[in-house]
């Protein structure tokens, strides 16, 4: 966040400040801070303000309250926290041992207080110079503050000063302390830190206090810098030091520290040089970085400007003490220099850094996750780790929110913590872990409770010897059929409880019985239909040839139970315009033969014999038609399509031949023809921003919910591939896919040369993925909560089955869980997915995945064992689905007062008593705001201008089956800086925010569905050549979708990153190359979500501060 | 002079007309007591191999509502170059290339010769014969490979020129496009829903943007076509237990029906059904597809218990009506054991002068050799089928049209000659006969309106001008006009005259017809009834008798054979529905009412011959005392041909002494039969069902039933007698309906 850098600012600001500084400040302190935005950073600061209106006009600030929400614009306040305590430094040290829990970010409210207006400034910065760089920092800063600064500051250079002192040896502990610190909440371990950090360890020990250790480890509170700053420290220290720092320290702390220098009289000017240069530093170590490097960022430094109010208070340290635990930043005090600048923004090296969270996760996962154990949160899904069923479910497979939920309906109120899983039934697991065993029970099919149905699982107490075994879902009593039979042995457990995987793992599949099966007959192997459109766009673009060319080969790769026999499933060919083309190609025919069906209004398939092949038998006439097609349509003038009865088709032939199945619809326009599902045209962007935006994304009519409700019953899916030059209504297309389990994707502009291999790829991955038909999904709980809401792409029929006419590896389904009940802590609670889906071979199975969790009474159990990320998954796709029903306005008014709520209650709850002004968070969910932010501001909630409706709905539906890895990447981009690559090891990532580019360096930015490659304007001549095998940055063709296969390390690994990028999305990316100030960046800069956005989202700074506003509104 | 008999066959061979009466009555009221209306039979197309067609275009008269063509009954003036019009008797200049008219320079329509004469004209552009094959697919294996065959084969036979079509249907319909390279592409429609509207507009416009995507040249596409014919399959869709395989016939048909009249109307062409069973699904559906329920029968139909009857009817007469309108024909090839629907199908091609053929199998000679004479050719090498012909009479002031039954529609052209008083298809003076062939005659019933009043001057003649337009199959348009005279002859001083002019077969044949139209919309005993009273009339009219004793009832030799031609008649499958199905019945009636005179005659009167060694083969009478144990009796009924071996002929071939040398004249005798009954079946159209049977074999019910009955199991007499057979009948026998005849001929009462 923060802070300081505006040290540097100064100059540039210098002359603002002194404005602000006489009007407002009267206060100085916060006056500084609001010149600081105004000026160089005025854009970025633009979100800023929308945070807090009053801010920015230097005028508020000097009101009490202003102050405040600056200043709790918090930014700082976790550092400052930390460094605040600097100011207060020896005080804060003690509280260093406030380790856990919570890291405060800063004490905004205390400003207010701090009239002292030198004195405050201080503080802030000291929270965010803290770390290391402080030293750095400080010493130019405070010269150069001195000059621009001055005026106002002055009173606060003198904190510095002292602050430094501390610092300095701060900084050793932080470097020396590898401890991941560094980040924000360094700040909390620097008071500690100082003489605690190096032993970080000790955060545990004063996490005890607060919080337990794990949790408090966790849990990275970042104190409010306020008074309470100090405070913060306190709690903070232990979590946050850990991973980061010390190495980060370093780094970033020289570089910073030259830009922090250089910054202040350059910086002004080129603000936005100055912040990307940093950011290579800053990228290095947050921790260090807090406050110094970014400083550079223009932007923040205007809400930090409140900080620096904190530093002032000096009171805050006792607090802190007090807080100990979290308590960091003392160190920093020293920062005090830095505190001027801090005024100015917050340092985002302060605030909680996703990297460094990922990072640390990375670092503390060494042993496989084994599942037996209750109650424990896995990894994150960013780390890389094996997977030991030990009885609970993968969370490959299944992921919750919470892994401790509260007993009570009340407490789960209280917290607003949505209890939720996220499921992917039919998840690939790595090669190293074992695909679920597939277990026969004979003839009469599963064995399963009486009562609830439960299936057979580890859960189920065997008693009377083994002749019963009760259910633990329902409790009800069952007898174990004879041939079930098994001795128990001296502990009560069956003797072949290991031999038997649904008595001892997580998840293992059933094979069903033909009474599991529809109308009571044994499945027929199911069937792919692909659907092309022919009209005149499709053939133009090349889009016809394409297909057809693919499909020759992909035909051979159709799924298959076993790789050694040839796949069972048969195929079906239709192209279509106005009218639709069914393709007879019988083996026995010597050509292919086409049937046209005109009649559009009352669809049917016109032939069964011969449309649907086994693909081998077939072949000869099948590549004939394949390579028929282009010539057939090559002179088509047909532009119009329909669409409503090419679905119907594929479902009618599916019917005929009473099968389960999935289409592939390849799909170019709006479909205008007359014939049913016909749709008009409906973009109308003047409705965005109104109550009446949700009815775009609403599908027009009911035809084609009927529609997907036929498909269901039938077990047919869709997947359509869109290929829309214009506006083709996303929303209402969509709603068979989604409705059927299927995927939309959409290609927009399709062009052969650019497009082509991503599509491909696309098309590659969804034929041959993994699939089952005609699925149910039923998710049955132990007494006491209940699956009340389901989120994903299925239908539903009634309130407990979900079906899904097809369910592919990669489908998600988010279950949201509600109290019926008490839970105890004892039994805790359980889960069981059960999916009855028809296998690719036409095989019944059933997957079972089992989930226990633990209860807690203690709101601080739930908060030390939740997940951000799958919160997230949730959150996102509640808003998403909210958005057909509410004006997107008061779903994302919703989205931030869930959240505040369920952060006040942790403050309110769990955190240590401390000053308002801190922010703390728990360490578990310390990324929840700048997560939260990211929601907040993608193009379905917030759409900038460029945005068309087509991609809101498409981007809508997509979200809703995306299981939590995908949601992360995709709400919080991947930002690699190409360094080091011929290390092996991929680089450490660094934050979204273009202050953490380097004009020298080349990035690679991913999110799931995108694939940039940045390029700086002054990047390395050999770097270049080595990627792009030219030396000049202005040769390098922008247009370019793939490297050039260059023989050198560099590009070698810099490709193979990108492959196995790919290899872990479920859609090909495409790469697109980005060079720094070209008009392409404009779009990549969308994906750096911690700046503020060019449809208005906020900075993540600017967001934190806003939440910590909301929080102390609902704690006031 | 010569006899009657002479002056018709010469009349028949020169004009192809045979009148009841060949002296006219002169007025009404004497008209009307003769019973037996003036009218003939007239076979627009006879072949004349010796009349060479004209290359000019008639002369006509110039009167807007005459316009009769210049014919040899006209007056000529050779000097002043005009023409007298001897039906409206307007004077007509000849026209200027006439300049070099005299009295011996005749054109030839002036020839008393040339009182039929043929122009061929040209006008408009000549449009290839169209020929749309609509094909059931659910077939029996073997049915469907021997029409493949037959399809196949008919390829070759047409001419090169001509356009072809493919329309196949099961459960759907499919309208296969020839041209295209490499893929068979065809549009399928739903075989449940009439697409009368809009789809079929859309296959129109497809067509009509794109007129060569259904039919092509047969030269350009032979290949193709055969291919496609040869790919082609059963019908896919599973017929589960206990059902009939669902057949869209009426929704072929119509988009048969639709596609011609978008792309080729008023043009030449030839629809030709082949279905293998009942339509079972959509409009003009015959039978649902449940096989417990059996097709109508006549009983349900008498019964109104025919669910589909009408509807099925209604659907098809309009389709039939349309395609008569757009001047194309169809052909119903129908063959099956069951029934087909021909009865609610007929009206299709009895609108529209197509064939209806009825068969067990498209896998028998029966059809493939009927199939094939379709594509007969005459001595021109054209083929023996004209389209879109429209006749048009003209009559005297004397006469006027009451109306025509046959193959035809009518055009619905009031004028001067056309009679309020309708028998047949009436109201107009000219009809429409989409398709038509050299035997295709109609029947033409006129009205003498000459009141009794003014009589016509003693030599007076009455004419009658045909003029028939129709495209000939090589293309051409032409003319036929047949111009032909009778003499007025007052009945009261005249009846002997007007008695002898009596043309018995031409009559029955003409009142036959008048019964069959009746029995299409009357119930079966009222016909009857009404034949017998007409008959019973003409007796009274025309027979010897003193009143009240029958005995004494005597016919001259011109009405000799009328009561017995009736007799049969009424035992005909044409009025009797009795031991026939619906299908059957309309394919009797279908076919009697478009043959000529002397088919039709042996449809009303079976032939027999007997084939023995007493000596050489002889027609005897269709009678049970023909069937004799030494002889071979051969019995052409026309739609039958039945070989039947008496008693002791059957055993020595049983006996072998056929194939013994010393017995050759028997082995002759066995094949004398055969080698005629071939010469029937090389001729005719459509090929009869050929019978070999013997002495109390099952098939000689055929026989059985088409004999008199003068011997039964009732009349005693006849045991144990050594000549014919006893028929196991309740009908009348000819000898009992005479004695009734009589009776109630004689009879005052009646």
């Amino acid at each position: 966040m923060n802070v300081n850098q505006h040290t540097p600012m100064a100059p540039p600001y210098g002359q603002p400040q002194p404005s602000y500084g006489q009007p407002g400040y009267g206060q100085p302190t916060y006056a500084p801070l609001d010149s600081g935005y105004p000026a160089p950073y005025a854009p970025h600061n633009g979100p800023a303000s929308a945070y807090h209106p009053g801010i920015p006009p230097q005028a508020p600030p000097p009101s009490s309250q202003p102050p405040t929400s600056h200043y709790s614009a918090q930014p700082q306040p976790s550092y400052s926290q930390s460094h605040p305590p600097a100011s207060s430094a020896p005080s804060q040290l003690p509280p260093s041992s406030a380790p856990a829990g919570s890291q405060q970010y800063y004490p905004s409210s205390a400003p207010p207080s701090q009239q002292p207006i030198s004195s405050l400034p201080p503080t802030s910065q000291q929270r965010f110079v803290s770390p290391g760089q402080p030293q750095h920092t400080f010493p130019p800063s405070s010269t150069s503050y001195a000059g621009p600064a001055p005026p106002p500051t002055q009173p606060a250079s003198t904190p510095v000063t002292q602050t430094q002192p501390p610092f300095h040896p701060h900084q050793p502990p932080f470097s020396s302390a590898p401890g991941g610190q560094p980040p924000a909440f360094t700040t909390g371990p620097p008071p500690p830190a100082q003489g605690s950090f190096p032993p970080q360890a000790p955060p545990p020990s004063s996490q005890p206090g607060s919080f337990p250790p794990p949790s408090s480890v966790s849990s990275g509170q970042y104190p409010s810098s306020m008074p309470p700053p100090q405070q913060p420290p306190q709690s903070q220290p232990p979590t946050y030091h850990p991973g980061p720092p010390p190495p980060q320290a370093q780094m970033p702390p020289t570089s910073i520290g030259q830009s922090n220098h250089q910054p202040p009289g350059p910086q002004g000017p080129p603000s936005p040089t100055g912040p990307l240069q940093q950011p290579p530093l800053q990228q290095g170590m947050q921790t260090g970085a807090f406050g110094q490097p970014r400083s550079p960022q223009p932007g923040y430094g205007g809400p930090y400007q409140g900080q620096p109010n904190y530093g002032a208070p000096a009171p805050t340290p006792q607090a802190q003490k007090r807080l100990d635990p979290d308590a960091i930043p003392s160190p920093q005090a020293s920062d005090m220099p830095p505190v001027q600048k801090s005024r100015h923004r917050i340092d985002p090296d302060a605030i909680p850094s996703p990297i460094q969270v990922i990072e640390d996760d990375k670092a503390k996962t060494t042993e496989p996750f084994t599942t037996g154990v209750r109650g424990q949160a896995p990894p994150l899904v960013t780390t890389n780790f094996q997977v030991k069923d030990q009885g609970n479910a993968s969370p490959r497979f299944v992921r919750c929110t919470a892994y401790n939920m509260p007993c009570t309906a009340d407490m789960a109120k209280q917290s607003q913590v949505p209890l939720a899983a996220v499921i992917k039934p039919l998840a690939i697991l790595p090669p190293d872990e074992t695909p679920p065993y597939l277990v026969d029970h004979g003839e009469g099919g599963p064995i399963r409770c009486n009562r609830c149905k439960a299936y057979m699982c580890p859960y189920m107490q065997f008693i009377e010897g083994g002749r019963r075994f009760q259910c633990s879902f329902c409790s009800c009593v069952t007898e174990v059929p004879p041939h079930y039979f098994q001795h128990l042995d001296h502990t009560g457990r069956r003797v072949d409880c290991y031999d038997r995987p649904e008595l001892s793992l997580g998840s293992y599949e059933f094979l069903a019985t033909v009474d599991y099966c529809k109308n009571n007959k044994i499945p027929q192997p199911p069937a792919y239909i692909f659907l092309i459109d022919v009209s005149y766009n499709a053939v133009k673009s090349g889009l016809v040839s394409i297909i057809c060319q693919e499909l020759k080969s992909l035909l051979d790769h159709l799924p298959r139970e076993n790789p050694e026999m040839d796949s069972v499933i048969r195929v079906g060919f239709v192209t279509y315009n106005k009218v639709l083309h069914f393709y007879n190609v019988k083996s026995s025919l010597a050509q292919p033969q086409m049937l046209v069906v005109s009649d559009v209004s009352d669809m049917f398939v016109p032939l069964l014999d011969g449309f649907l092949v086994n693909v081998n038998d077939s072949r000869q006439v099948i590549e004939s038609l394949l390579d028929q097609i282009p010539e057939m349509f090559a002179d088509t003038r047909e532009t119009e399509t329909v669409f409503g009865p090419v679905i119907q088709a594929g479902l009618e032939a599916l019917k005929a031949a009473d099968c389960a199945g999935k289409l592939f619809v390849f799909h170019t326009s709006l479909p205008i023809a007359e014939a049913p599902g016909k749709l008009k045209n409906r973009e109308d962007k003047k409705l965005i921003g109104t109550d009446k935006e949700k009815s775009l994304f609403q599908p027009q009519a009911g035809f084609y919910n009927n529609l997907a409700k036929e498909c269901v019953t039938q077990g047919c899916c869709v997947d359509l591939f869109l290929f829309p030059n214009q506006y083709v209504d996303v929303a209402t297309l969509g709603v068979v896919p989604v409705s059927t389990g299927g995927s939309v994707y959409k290609y927009t502009y399709f062009q052969a040369e650019s497009d082509q291999e991503r599509f491909l790829n696309d098309l590659r991955r969804d034929v041959q993925k993994p699939v089952g038909f005609d699925a149910v999904m039923r998710v049955r709980t132990s007494t006491g909560i209940r699956a009340t809401d389901f989120f994903g792409s299925f239908f539903m029929n009634n309130t407990t089955d979900v079906e899904l006419a097809g369910l592919d590896c990669d489908k998600a389904i988010t279950v949201e869980f509600k109290h019926d009940d008490k839970l105890s802590e004892e039994t805790g609670a359980l889960m069981q997915c059960a999916v009855l889906y028809t296998s690719c071979s036409g095989q019944r199975r059933l997957r079972i995945h089992n989930m226990a969790v633990n209860c807690c009474s203690q709101l601080a159990d739930l908060y030390r064992n939740c997940e951000t990320d799958t919160i997230i998954n949730f959150l996102s796709k509640y808003a998403f689905r909210g958005v057909l029903n509410n004006p997107t306005k008061a779903v994302r008014d919703t989205l931030v007062n869930q959240c505040a709520q369920i952060l006040a209650c942790y403050r309110k709850n769990c955190a240590s008593p401390s000053s308002a002004g801190q922010l703390i968070l728990p360490e578990c969910m310390k990324l929840l705001p700048v997560y939260l932010n990211c929601v907040l501001k993608s193009d379905v909630l917030l759409p900038g201008a460029d945005v068309s409706l087509d991609d809101r709905a498409y981007l809508r539906q997509l979200i809703s089956c995306m299981d939590v890895a995908e949601t992360h990447v995709f709400f919080y981009p991947r930002l690699l800086p190409l360094v080091k690559l011929e290390s092996g090891a991929l680089p450490v990532a660094v934050r979204d925010s273009e202050e953490r580019l380097s004009k020298g360096g080349v990035y690679l930015l991913e999110t799931g569905l995108h694939l940039f490659l940045w390029v700086g304007a002054s990047v390395q001549q050999e770097l270049l050549l080595n990627i792009f095998g030219t030396p000049s940055f202005g040769q390098i063709d922008s247009s370019m979708t793939s490297l050039p296969v260059l023989e050198n390390p560099i590009s070698q690994r810099l490709r193979e990153i990108i492959d196995s990028f790919r290899a872990q999305r479920s859609r090909y990316m495409k790469l697109i190359l980005v060079k720094q100030e070209d008009r392409a960046e404009l779009m990549f800069k969308h994906f750096l979500v911690e700046d503020k956005s060019a449809s208005g989202g906020a900075s993540y700074v600017d967001f934190l501060c806003h939440m910590h506003k909301e929080i102390r509104q609902l704690l006031s | 002079m010569t006899t009657y008999q002479e002056f018709i066959q010469q009349n028949e061979d020169r004009d192809g007309v045979r009148f009841s009466w060949n002296l006219w009555p002169s007025s009404r009221l004497e008209a009307t007591r003769l019973v037996v209306p003036v009218s003939c039979l007239f076979t627009p197309l006879k072949e004349r191999p010796d009349l060479p067609p004209v290359q000019y275009e008639p002369v006509l008269c110039s009167r807007a509502n005459c316009k009769a063509v210049l014919n040899p009954l006209c007056q000529v003036d050779f000097r002043a170059k005009v023409w007298a019009c001897n039906f409206c008797f307007q004077r007509n200049p000849f026209p200027p290339s006439y300049a070099g008219i005299s009295e011996v320079n005749q054109p030839a329509e002036l020839m008393p010769q040339f009182s039929t004469i043929e122009y061929i004209v040209q006008r408009g552009p000549q449009t290839p014969l169209i020929f749309l094959y609509v094909v059931d697919t659910c077939l029996e294996e073997e049915d469907l490979q021997a029409l493949k065959g037959s399809l196949q084969m008919s390829l070759s036979l047409l001419p090169p020129n001509a356009l072809v079509g493919l329309i196949t249907f099961g459960r759907m319909v499919q309208v296969h496009e020839l041209s295209c390279e490499g893929i068979a592409k065809s549009y399928v429609f739903r075989g449940t829903k009439d697409l009368t509207s809009k789809q079929i507009q859309v296959g129109r416009r497809e067509a009509t943007r794109h007129p060569s995507l259904f039919l092509q040249p047969i030269h350009r596409v032979d290949m193709n076509l055969t291919d496609l014919l040869g790919e082609l399959q059963r019908d896919p869709w599973p017929v589960p237990q206990g059902k009939r395989p669902l057949r869209s016939t009426g929704v072929a048909l119509s988009v048969a029906v639709g596609l011609l009249e978008g792309t080729f109307p008023n043009t030449g062409a030839r629809v030709m059904l082949f279905v293998g069973g009942p339509p079972t699904q959509g409009p003009g559906m015959v039978v649902g597809d449940e096989l417990k329920i059996p097709i109508r029968s006549w009983h349900d139909i008498q019964k109104d218990n025919a669910r589909h009857l009408k509807k099925a009817t209604k659907f098809y007469e309009a389709l039939g009506n349309r395609s008569a309108a757009n001047g194309h024909s169809i052909d119903i090839y129908a063959c099956a054991l069951d029934q087909t629907g021909l009865l609610e199908m007929k009206c299709l091609s009895n609108l529209t002068g197509g064939h209806i053929v009825m068969g067990d199998s498209f896998n028998t000679s029966l059809f493939t050799q009927t199939f094939q004479g379709v594509f007969s050719k005459d001595h021109n090498g054209d083929f023996r089928m004209a389209f879109g012909g429209v006749l048009e009479i003209k009559t005297s002031r004397e006469l006027k049209v009451c109306g025509a039954i046959g193959p035809c529609v009518s055009l619905n052209s009031k004028g001067p000659y056309v009679s309020e008083n309708e028998m047949g298809i009436g109201g107009t003076n000219q009809w429409k006969m989409c398709s038509l062939t050299p035997s295709s005659t109609l029947g033409i019933y006129l009205e003498v309106v000459n009141q009794h009043n003014a009589p016509i001057p003693q030599g007076g003649r009455g004419a009658i001008q045909f003029v028939t337009q129709y495209q000939h199959s090589n293309t051409q348009k032409r003319i036929r006009v047949t111009t032909i005279t009778r003499n007025w002859a007052d009945a009261q001083s005249q009846i002997q005259h007007i008695e002898s002019s009596f043309d018995q077969e031409a009559a029955a044949v003409l009142m036959a017809r008048l019964g069959v139209f009746r029995a299409e919309s009357e119930e079966g005993p009222d016909v009857l009834r009404w034949l017998d009273r007409q008959l019973i009339r003409l007796c009274q009219k025309f027979g010897q008798y003193n009143k009240e004793d029958p005995t004494s009832f005597r016919l001259s030799e011109s009405l000799s054979l009328y009561p017995q031609f009736m007799f049969h008649l009424r035992r005909s499958p044409f009025l009797q529905v009795f031991n026939n199905s619906p299908d059957e019945s309309s394919y009797y009636r279908h076919h009697f009412t478009r043959q000529d005179l002397t088919q039709s005659l042996i449809m009303i009167q079976p032939i027999l011959y007997s084939y023995s060694f007493h000596g050489p083969p002889e027609p005897v009478l269709l009678d049970s005392s023909s069937i004799l144990p030494d002889r071979i009796l051969l019995m052409d009924t026309f739609f039958q041909l039945v070989i039947y071996n008496g008693e002791t002929i059957a055993q020595w071939q049983k006996a072998g002494y056929q194939e013994m040398p010393e017995y050759q004249n028997f082995k002759q005798l066995l094949k004398a039969p055969q080698d005629d009954a071939n010469d029937i079946l090389e001729t005719r159209f459509p090929m009869p069902r050929y019978i070999n049977t013997e002495h109390g074999g099952s098939q000689a019910r055929f026989l059985l039933s088409k004999v008199n009955p003068s011997q039964t199991h009732n009349n005693l007499y006849a045991w144990g007698q050594e000549s014919g057979a006893p028929i196991l009948t309740d009908d009348v026998s000819l000898q009992v309906f005479m004695d009734h005849l009589k009776k109630l001929a004689v009879s005052s009462s009646a």
